[in-house]
């Protein structure tokens, strides 16, 4: 239906003016060039994917690790999950980027260590911990929105730390922060774009540089924000796939 | 000689600055049966609570079995609990709920296990319910599972923290029952309730707390008919009314 719209407004646009404002013909699969344009387009998709499904992993697991100390009883473990939460989560994306792939590969050096950071993986890395502070406070609270009850039943059966939360209170919390979860992962794909400014070929970056030799900036950036539109509406179906599986029939705790 | 299975020594807890507990006495023989009662707040609870180490203690001694508990020791699975709330875990059939304890914590294969849960829930009466989740029984179906759940553990020793508090009266009797005739059966039980005809028909000793003390304690026939403080004859007048 959005697309169906989107669709509707670009007819519109095309209408509009002498054919000078919006030309198909840049992005018309049925031309010779306009068919090698959008393969061009669409060639970066694949490293969208991958770079966002990798972030998202290392965010969602680094999340849950720093999560855990912010639960525990003791000040210190609180106070280490607090200033990981507060200073990653206070530095722009953008700057880190630039940080972690300009910036890191120098401390490395200064350590005798000679480890490249090539656009793929400082983007992969800058993604994944900018993203990691909010996953864990998503973390935080859902295991926190678990009753205490569920922990001290499980400990007066034997469980320990690690068994409570692996096979009672980490299922339950799931279950409820897998929407929050997904718009981080949303929120990965989206910000994915800034990788581009690195020079990683993905599809930002992809249709800059067509911009740069076609001299279509409208029809070019369109196809581009359909592009992700089409990513998001994918990740979104899944999700409610995915929730409908996880069992949102148990209501009540 | 055995041990006395539970022996608390001037036990003081606090929260904070306030103190719930108040130098707490309590002996528990194997086999016997304890009801504790009392208004709410007077810390019948912690006790249950401080017994099993879901609560710390600051000063005084626990014991059980001899053993003396410490807070870096680990929560007892030989001590069972059963909650007012049930906290059945929601997102496991009732089986697995009685099978996760055994597999994860004893060592028990599913097999094992499943043998087990099967014949715990034959005692308290739902075998019938074993693949349902938590969420489709009753609340008296729900609290006989997790007295099940804990017996699959094969405790020593079963606390019950007001465990008929959050049922509809209806569904009491069904719960009480199953109690019953575990103390039949010889469990040495430590029971927080109201319940005062299940506790003159098992209980060995009643103890009645109010404000963080054991106010009195003694045998059900004294306890019921005369009543030493003035407190606790206040206490059991305003429950034994209706």
């Amino acid at each position: 239906m959005r697309l169906f719209v989107l669709f509707a407004a670009l007819l519109a646009l095309s209408a509009c003016g002498s054919g000078q404002v919006w030309g198909w013909y840049v992005i018309d699969p049925r031309t010779a060039q306009g068919w090698t344009n959008v393969r061009f387009l669409i060639s970066g998709m694949g490293a969208t994917i991958l770079l966002s499904v990798l972030a998202a992993a290392i965010s969602m697991s680094v999340g849950l690790i720093v999560a855990l100390p912010g639960l525990s009883d003791r000040r210190g473990w609180r106070l280490v999950n607090r200033v990981y939460v507060e200073f990653i989560r206070s530095i722009p994306l953008l700057p880190m980027l630039f940080w972690v792939f300009y910036g890191l590969p120098i401390i490395f050096r200064s350590f005798g260590l000679n480890i490249p950071i090539d656009a793929f993986w400082g983007a992969v890395i800058t993604l994944a911990i900018s993203d990691s502070a909010f996953t864990a406070e998503i973390y935080r609270a859902g295991i926190q929105s678990i009753a205490r009850g569920q922990s001290e039943a499980a400990q007066t059966i034997g469980l320990n730390y690690w068994q409570t939360m692996r096979y009672v209170i980490l299922p339950q919390a799931l279950r409820r922060i897998l929407p929050p979860l997904a718009n981080q992962f949303i929120y990965i794909v989206k910000m994915s774009a800034f990788a581009s400014v690195i020079g990683m070929q993905e599809l930002t970056r992809r249709a800059n540089e067509l911009v740069v030799t076609e001299y279509r900036p409208l029809e070019i950036y369109s196809l581009l924000i359909v592009e992700y539109l089409v990513l998001v509406l994918i990740i979104s179906f899944f999700v409610r796939w995915l929730e409908r599986r996880m069992g949102s029939d148990e209501r009540a705790a | 000689m055995t041990e006395p299975a539970i022996e608390m020594i001037g036990v003081d807890k606090f929260f904070g600055d306030f103190q719930v507990l108040k130098g707490i006495d309590l002996t528990v023989q194997r086999g016997e049966k304890v009801v504790i009662c009392g208004p709410s707040g007077s810390g019948k609870s912690t006790v249950v609570r401080c017994i099993n180490r879901l609560e710390s203690h600051q000063a005084g001694t626990i014991r059980l079995n001899g053993e003396t508990v410490t807070d870096s020791g680990a929560i007892r699975s030989d001590v069972g609990m059963v909650f007012q709330q049930f906290n059945l875990f929601p997102h496991l059939t009732v089986l697995e709920n009685l099978t996760l304890g055994p597999i994860k914590a004893l060592g028990l294969s599913r097999k094992e296990a499943e043998i087990r849960a099967r014949k715990y829930l034959e005692r308290v009466r739902i075998p019938e319910q074993a693949d349902k989740k938590p969420s489709h029984l009753s609340g008296g179906q729900q609290q006989r599972v997790a007295i099940a759940r804990s017996l699959c553990m094969e405790p020593q020793l079963m606390l019950f923290d007001e465990p008929t508090s959050a049922l509809d009266p209806e569904m009491i009797s069904e719960v009480l029952d199953v109690m019953t005739e575990l103390a039949l059966d010889g469990m040495t039980m430590v029971v927080v309730t109201h319940e005062m005809g299940f506790a003159r028909k098992v209980a060995d000793q009643m103890v009645f707390m109010d404000a963080g003390e054991i106010v009195e304690s003694g045998t059900p026939a004294a306890f019921f008919d005369a009543p030493k403080s003035e407190r606790c004859r206040l206490f059991l007048s305003q429950i034994l009314k209706h």
